[in-house]
């Protein structure tokens, strides 16, 4: 098999990464997220038509009952009409707006109905706490799984697998800030699976790493590392297509409350294959992983030695 | 190297697959739509002339049912329907043919056949963004609770001082403590003792000034936390009560965090109305039994509410002494003696109410009257000639005990005479109900209609199909024999999901579906990670057989460690995450779990069982083997 030169790339891969993290990360700041309804709290109605709807109707309709600033789109067709309704409405002003809806729709077309597909109020405060949860549990995975590859490898390696899970959350991020996909708690549950999965990933390449470091004895680090993500490359491609597939999958046929799940994990699946390749192992050969810090210990107290560089 | 496994372990392999099939197989039969009936109170019995009733309605309005069933002790009965779409229509039907006093709600009857419910096998259940129902999420107001819990504590001060006359000054400052003033220092000290004998609870700071001995009492954490518990643990009893009351077959109603309440309606569609019985009020009224003696125009007539003494009554004056807006607490207890009572503490102003009454009426009784707010249905035609129902509220009274008074009463008494710590604790909870409760407010409210639940589950049901065929498609194509071992591993991985999932009785969400899309995908990867290292091996220049062993034998940690991190990221997902997120991360640690098992010992047995034992010159694994 041809050992192909990974860390070689390695400068021009930081460039890649770099560029993407600037990109993703100056979108964050100046564009955010468009935070969906959980997040922001406020109100949102999907409703069906019995026959095609009139988004303009529907919108004059709203702004003369006094639900002004309510935003009005078509999904899927165009008799399905999703409403949202900034914070600062009650929670019953929903079934309000529903019967609004029905009535003025009866009176253009007799016998029409609306059906309520589906109804959310989020008060305030839940949105708030929400992010917060959401940020702490993110931080918290990050921080045992780094407290986990530490003990079941060596510090560096935690380091540098911590710093490719940093890089697929932010760049993911980036990507729904950049496209100005709506961020759900679904996508939050998503995101946590691409911590997952990227963490997956680069444990299997660290593995090998570990392996061919006891095993090959005359040997740069880098080339070490070359070896072992070209010996992983094919279950590496392997997994992320098979995974590919099916969210892709997901994508297609699961339905618009599961789209912007499935684009998360295509985002973040791709960017995580990338990551465990390129990002994880350079940042452990940049902190300067060596031959010894993954010796097996000889004896008792020796492990203490892992940590000190 | 023959890579036989001993036949326990084929055995194992296959125990546990048709343990999965067994229990993943309930899932396999479609509930039937069905109504179920219930009586309002524990009183109302369904006999077999309300039931022929309601069977009568159903039929009269030309819809089939089946598999009428009571239950032996009457409280419950259910009619299977043929058609799903006639559910509502069965529904308003029934309910205008039995009139008020009964409950009929939607439901959906398991056909698991008798073979499987026997041994515990049930299908999964189906969260709201597939059954379709309404997810409220209540806060209760702490805040509210306390602050009445300090005024108290500020009126029982300001009246301990008067009556041992210690002349001060009580307020209630900014910072929600009491604040009292007094000349001297000795005035100070001693309304210390008297108000830390009144109420222990209370923390006490002295505070000098310039000619002014301060006191600053405050409320500890630890009360302000009871105080938080049991204004929540009063709300969620009202509010399970209620929920009852909406004929909902499977409502859940649980605390969550400090202060939050959620309640999960599947079925319910009406959010108005169910948001009118959950926020309706219910309350009390002390009042002396009436003499025998006493004229009919000063006395009413009221039946006890326990379905126990159904049936009896008692006369009540008129005249209330006090009403449920003066109860503090009531909480069951024992006396010295070991029986069971309940205490209940009034406020300032209703202890003194309850003196003035009860200090010269001792012997006789006095009764709790139980006020919740009903609605009788009335059917009307409106102007266009349509028939709309009306829900006509009324105040329905009834006794909840009625003792004798044994001494004049203060703001603390207890009721004693409770046969067992069951009928004390049932009396605490419901003059609880009574007592004016910390207000609520819905924070969160979720509606999935039918029609879209039925969607999602067409939707993700769907993508599992799409994502399991191309995962398959590429496996067999990719990997030859070995894929089509892996194939069949995922399809009994899939199996023992289910299985798991159904046996855990967890909820099955539609981020829930899509964890068990993302296990399709990535459950493979123990099998590739397997693969990859045969090919290796072989590569390396390893005999067939040595090389399955040592493939599978040495991808095995590398399994372990990337599975058992995933798994520490989904329960921490799973333990933040609310409703279907929660969904999520039970399916995905319940798939990466049985994963391993599958991938492991599921795809060896079978290599085993095509290659092992014999002579093998070339392994269908695809790849260059060269």
């Amino acid at each position: 098999m041809k050992v192909i030169n990974f860390m070689g790339q390695r400068k021009l891969a930081m460039c890649f990464s770099l560029l993407l993290l600037i990109v993703s990360i100056g979108s964050l700041a100046t564009r955010q997220l468009n935070w969906g309804l959980d997040f922001t709290g406020g109100t949102l109605i999907e409703v069906h038509y019995s026959a095609s709807a009139d988004m303009n109707a529907i919108r004059n309709t709203l702004e003369t009952t006094g639900f002004s600033g309510a935003t009005v789109v078509s999904f899927g067709s165009d008799q399905d009409v999703m409403i949202r309704l900034p914070q600062g409405f009650s929670d019953k002003q929903g079934l309000e707006l529903l019967g609004i809806l029905q009535s003025e729709f009866s009176a253009t077309d007799p016998g029409g109905t609306v059906e309520l597909r589906r109804s959310e109020f989020v008060g305030p405060q839940v949105g708030d706490e929400l992010r917060e949860q959401g940020g702490l549990a993110m931080l918290l995975a990050l921080g045992l799984v780094t407290l986990y590859v530490a003990f079941r490898f060596q510090l560096k390696f935690a380091l540098g697998s911590v710093a490719a899970l940093a890089h697929d959350v932010i760049i993911t991020l980036g990507f729904f800030s950049v496209v100005g996909m709506e961020f759900d708690l679904t996508v939050l549950a998503a995101l946590m699976a691409v911590i997952g999965y990227s963490l997956n990933d680069t444990i299997v390449v660290f593995d090998r790493i570990r392996e061919n470091f006891r095993k090959i004895r005359r040997a740069e680090p880098s080339e070490v590392l070359n070896i072992s993500i070209t010996e992983t490359l094919d279950r590496t491609l392997v997994t992320s297509g098979t995974t590919l597939l099916v969210v892709l999958a997901l994508a297609l046929f699961g339905g618009e409350m599961i789209f912007g799940f499935a684009i998360t994990l295509i985002v973040g699946i791709t960017i995580g294959t990338y990551s465990s390749i390129y990002v994880a192992s350079a940042a452990a050969l940049v902190m300067g992983v060596t031959k010894e810090d993954l010796m097996l210990p000889v004896k008792e107290g020796a492990e203490q030695d892992d940590l000190t560089p | 190297m023959l890579n036989k496994y001993p036949l326990w372990k084929y055995l194992l392999v296959l125990f546990v697959l048709l343990l999965g099939l067994f229990y993943a197989a309930p899932n396999l039969y479609a509930p039937d739509p069905a109504l179920q009936i219930t009586g309002e109170s524990s009183a109302q019995q369904i006999d077999q002339k309300t039931w022929d009733r309601a069977l009568t309605a159903l039929n009269d309005a030309g819809i089939e049912h089946f598999g009428e069933e009571i239950d032996p002790d009457g409280r419950n009965a259910l009619v299977r329907l043929a058609n799903a779409d006639q559910q509502l229509v069965a529904q308003s039907s029934v309910s205008r043919a039995l009139g008020d006093g009964y409950i009929v709600a939607l439901n959906l009857a398991p056909t698991t056949p008798d073979w499987l419910s026997n041994y515990g096998a049930q299908p999964m259940k189906l969260g709201l963004d597939l059954s379709g129902g309404v997810h409220f999420k209540l806060e209760v107001d702490v805040d509210a609770a306390v602050e009445r819990r300090m005024e108290y504590y500020l009126n029982s001060t300001k009246r301990v001082l008067r009556e041992k006359r210690v002349r001060g000054f009580v307020t209630l400052n900014k910072d929600d403590k009491i604040e009292a003033r007094f000349k001297t220092e000795e005035a100070r000290e001693q309304a210390r003792e008297l108000i830390a004998e009144e109420n222990p609870e209370l923390i006490l700071d002295r505070v000098d000034e310039v000619d002014s001995w301060n006191l600053l009492a405050a409320m500890s954490e630890q009360t302000r936390k009871e105080i938080a518990d049991y204004s929540v643990t009063q709300n969620l009893t009202t509010l399970r009560n209620r929920v009852n009351e909406l004929g909902v077959s499977e409502p859940l109603v649980q605390r969550q965090g400090q202060n939050r309440i959620v309640v999960e309606l599947p079925g319910i569609q009406d959010t108005a109305e169910a948001k009118r019985i959950l926020g309706k009020v219910a309350n009390l009224e002390f009042r002396l039994v009436a003499n025998l003696d006493a004229a009919p125009s000063e006395k009413q007539r009221f039946q006890y509410r326990s379905p126990d003494r159904a049936g009896a009554s008692e006369w009540l004056e008129r005249d209330v002494i006090i009403t449920g807006e003066r109860v503090s607490t009531a909480q069951a207890s024992f006396d010295q003696n070991g029986q069971p009572n309940v205490q209940i503490s009034l406020d300032n102003e209703g202890g003194t109410l309850m003196s003035r009454a009860t200090r010269h009426n001792i012997k006789r009784r006095m009764g709790v009257l139980f006020i919740e707010r009903k609605y009788r249905t009335r059917y009307e035609v409106d102007e266009a000639g349509n028939e709309v129902v009306v829900k006509v509220p009324y105040d329905e009274k009834r006794l909840l005990t009625a003792p004798v008074i044994q001494s004049a009463l203060g703001a603390q008494f207890q009721i004693t005479g409770l046969d067992n710590p069951l009928e004390s604790s049932e009396l605490a909870l419901m003059l609880r109900a009574g007592a004016l409760a910390a207000p609520i407010s819905f924070v969160e409210e979720r509606t999935v209609g039918p029609s879209l639940g039925a969607e999602n589950i067409r939707k993700g049901v769907q993508s599992v199909y799409y994502g399991l065929a191309l995962v398959v498609l590429f496996m067999v194509l990719y990997y030859r024999v070995f894929g089509v071992a892996a194939v069949v591993a995922l399809s009994f991985n899939l199996i023992l999901l289910v299985a798991v999932m159904s046996m855990l009785g967890a909820t099955l969400t539609l981020p829930g579906i899509a964890g068990i899309v993302l296990t399709v995908g990535m459950a493979v990867d123990a099998n590739v990670l397997i693969f990859a290292r045969i090919r290796e091996e072989i590569v390396n220049g390893l005999s067939p057989q040595m090389a399955i062993h040592s493939g599978f034998a040495r991808a095995f940690t590398t399994i372990f460690d990337a599975n058992f991190t995933t798994l520490i990221v989904a329960v921490i997902l799973y333990a933040v995450g609310t409703g279907p997120i929660k969904g999520f991360a039970v399916t995905l640690s319940v798939g990466i779990v049985t994963s391993m098992f599958t991938a492991i010992l599921g795809t060896r047995a079978l290599i085993n069982l095509i290659y092992g034992g014999r002579r093998v010159k070339k392994l269908s694994i695809g790849g260059r083997q060269s």
